[in-house]
C-alpha cells in the first residue's frame, strides 16, 4: 500500500501491543511489596548516596562530533538519490563537501576527540 | 472504510508474524547456543520445549512490577515503550515479496534510520530515570556507542542508495535483479561488512552488548526494570534484530529475489536470507567475547567511518565510469 499511514498504523499497533502487556502484567502480576524491595539494586547494600554520579566529559564531545557527521550525512542523502540526474557536477560538488569534512574529521582525531582511554 | 479495515487486518497479520518470528527467535537462541555449548536447552515444556516461549510469556506477565523509590516515574514508565515502538515499526517497511509490503512509502529507508536513531532515547531515558548507577552507566554507554556506529551505518547504506537511485525498499531489491547473482553484496562487499557491524552494534549484541555487559554492569539500562517492562526491552532487541536482517537481506542481499522462483511459496528465499542472518547473530553470541569500550569507539569512529566514506567514493566512481 502506498504512503506512510500504513506505517503509521503499525506504529500505533505496536504501542496499543506494549501498553496492553503492561496493563495486563499489572493486573496479574503479584503485589508483595515491602520495603527492600522498592530500594535501587547495588549488590544487595544500602545504595551509597546519590545515583546521578557525574560522568565523563567524552560522553558529550562524542554526541557534539556525532551532531556534526550526522548533519552532514543527511546531506548526503538527497546528492545519493538524485544521483543519476547530477551526475558528474553532483559529485565535483560532494567531493568537495566531503574534503571539508575530512578536515574536520582529521581536526577532531588530532585533537583527541575520538581518544577514550 | 473496506480499505481501512483490509489495512487493519494486514497490520495485525504482520504484527503476529513479527511476535511469532520474535518468540521462536529466543527459543532459537537458547537451543542453538545450547547446543555450540554441548547443552541441551530448553526441553520440558511441550515437544521438544517448543513452548518454551509462551511459559516465559506467562511467568512474565504474572511477575510482580516494581517502580522502586527515587525513579522519574512517568519516564520510567514510557522508556520500554519508546524502545519497543521504535524497535519494531520499521517492520512495516521492509518488503516480504514484490507485492506485499505494508507501507510502500518512497523514504522507507529514512524513517528505518531514523526510528533506530530515536531508540537511544528508549535507552537512555530508561537509564536515566531509574535512580540506579549502573542504570545511568548503561544508558550513556550505549548511547554513545548507538550514536557512533548510526553514522557508519547511515553511510554504507548510502552507496546502496547511489546503486538504486532511491529510498524505496522495494525499489532497491528490484535494482538488484538485473546484477549476477541479483544482489548488491558483491558491487558493496565493504559497504555490506561496515553494515553488517554497525547493525550488531546497534541491536547491543555480543560483541557489543557493553549496555548489558552483565558481568559488570548487571544488566546495564534495565536493570530496575521487572515483570513485563522488562519484557518489552527484551523484545525491543529482538524486534530490532529482525528489522536489521531484513534491512541486510533487502539492501545488500536481493530481498526476495531468487535464484529460481518457487510456486506457493513467495515469501521462501526472504525468509531463509533472514533466518541466515539471524543464525548468524546467535552465532556471534555464542563464539566471540564482549570488545572493551574503547576499542568500540576506536572501530565505529576510526576504522568503518572513513571505510564507509571510501566505500562511498569508489561506488561513485564506478557509476559514473560505467
Amino acid at each position: 500500500m502506498k504512503g506512510l499511514f500504513p506505517f503509521f498504523l503499525f506504529f500505533f499497533l505496536l504501542l496499543v501491543l506494549g501498553i496492553v502487556l503492561i496493563l495486563l502484567n499489572d493486573f496479574l502480576g503479584l503485589k508483595r511489596h515491602s520495603k527492600e524491595k522498592l530500594i535501587a539494586y547495588e549488590c544487595g547494600l544500602d545504595p551509597s548516596g546519590d545515583a546521578k554520579i557525574p560522568f565523563r566529559i567524552r560522553y558529550y564531545l562524542i554526541a557534539l562530533v556525532f551532531l556534526v557527521f550526522d548533519v552532514e550525512v543527511v546531506f548526503l542523502y538527497p546528492w545519493a538519490v538524485a544521483f543519476d540526474e547530477l551526475s558528474w557536477f553532483g559529485f565535483v560538488e560532494v567531493t568537495v563537501f566531503i574534503i571539508v569534512l575530512l578536515v574536520a574529521y582529521i581536526y577532531a582525531w588530532k585533537e583527541g576527540a575520538l581518544k577514550w582511554e | 472504510m473496506s480499505e481501512l479495515i483490509c489495512l487493519l487486518i494486514c497490520s495485525v497479520i504482520l504484527l503476529v508474524i513479527a511476535l511469532l518470528h520474535v518468540a521462536y527467535l529466543t527459543y532459537a537462541e537458547r537451543k542453538i547456543i545450547a547446543r555450540m555449548q554441548q547443552r541441551l536447552g530448553p526441553n520440558r515444556v511441550g515437544p521438544r520445549g517448543l513452548l518454551q516461549p509462551f511459559a516465559d510469556m506467562l511467568k512474565l506477565l504474572t511477575k510482580e512490577p516494581i517502580i522502586p523509590y527515587g525513579v522519574d516515574k512517568n519516564i520510567f514508565v514510557l522508556a520500554p515503550l519508546i524502545s519497543l515502538v521504535c524497535a519494531g515499526s520499521g517492520l512495516a517497511f521492509i518488503p516480504l515479496w514484490s507485492n506485499f509490503v505494508l507501507s510502500n512509502a518512497n523514504v522507507g529507508l529514512l524513517f528505518i534510520l531514523a526510528l533506530s536513531s530515536l531508540s537511544a532515547y528508549g535507552i537512555i531515558l530508561a537509564g536515566w530515570s531509574s535512580n540506579s548507577r549502573y542504570a545511568l552507566l548503561g544508558g550513556l554507554r550505549s548511547a554513545a556507542q548507538v550514536i557512533s556506529y548510526e553514522i557508519a551505518m547511515g553511510l554504507s547504506l548510502l552507496s546502496v542508495v547511489v546503486m538504486a537511485g532511491s529510498f524505496n525498499l522495494g525499489d532497491i531489491v528490484r535494482a538488484q535483479a538485473n546484477l549476477p547473482w541479483k544482489a548488491f553484496l558483491f558491487p558493496q562487499i565493504i559497504g555490506f561488512v561496515v553494515f553488517l557491524i554497525s547493525a550488531v552494534a546497534e541491536c547491543n549484541r555480543v560483541p557489543f552488548d557493553l549496555p548489558e555487559a552483565e558481568s559488570e554492569l548487571v544488566a546495564g539500562y534495565f536493570v530496575e526494570y521487572s515483570g513485563m517492562r522488562f519484557a518489552l526491552f527484551y523484545l525491543a532487541e529482538y524486534f530490532a534484530m529482525l528489522v536489521m536482517s531484513g534491512l541486510a537481506v533487502t539492501c545488500f542481499l536481493g530481498g526476495w529475489l531468487g535464484p529460481f522462483s518457487i510456486p506457493g511459496l513467495p515469501f521462501f528465499w526472504f525468509l531463509l536470507k533472514l533466518y541466515a542472518f539471524l543464525f548468524f547473530y546467535i552465532w556471534l553470541r555464542a563464539t566471540l567475547p564482549r570488545y572493551r569500550y574503547d576499542q568500540l569507539m576506536d572501530l565505529g569512529w576510526k576504522l568503518l567511518i572513513p571505510l564507509a566514506i571510501l566505500n562511498l567514493f569508489l561506488t561513485a566512481i564506478i557509476k559514473l565510469l560505467v
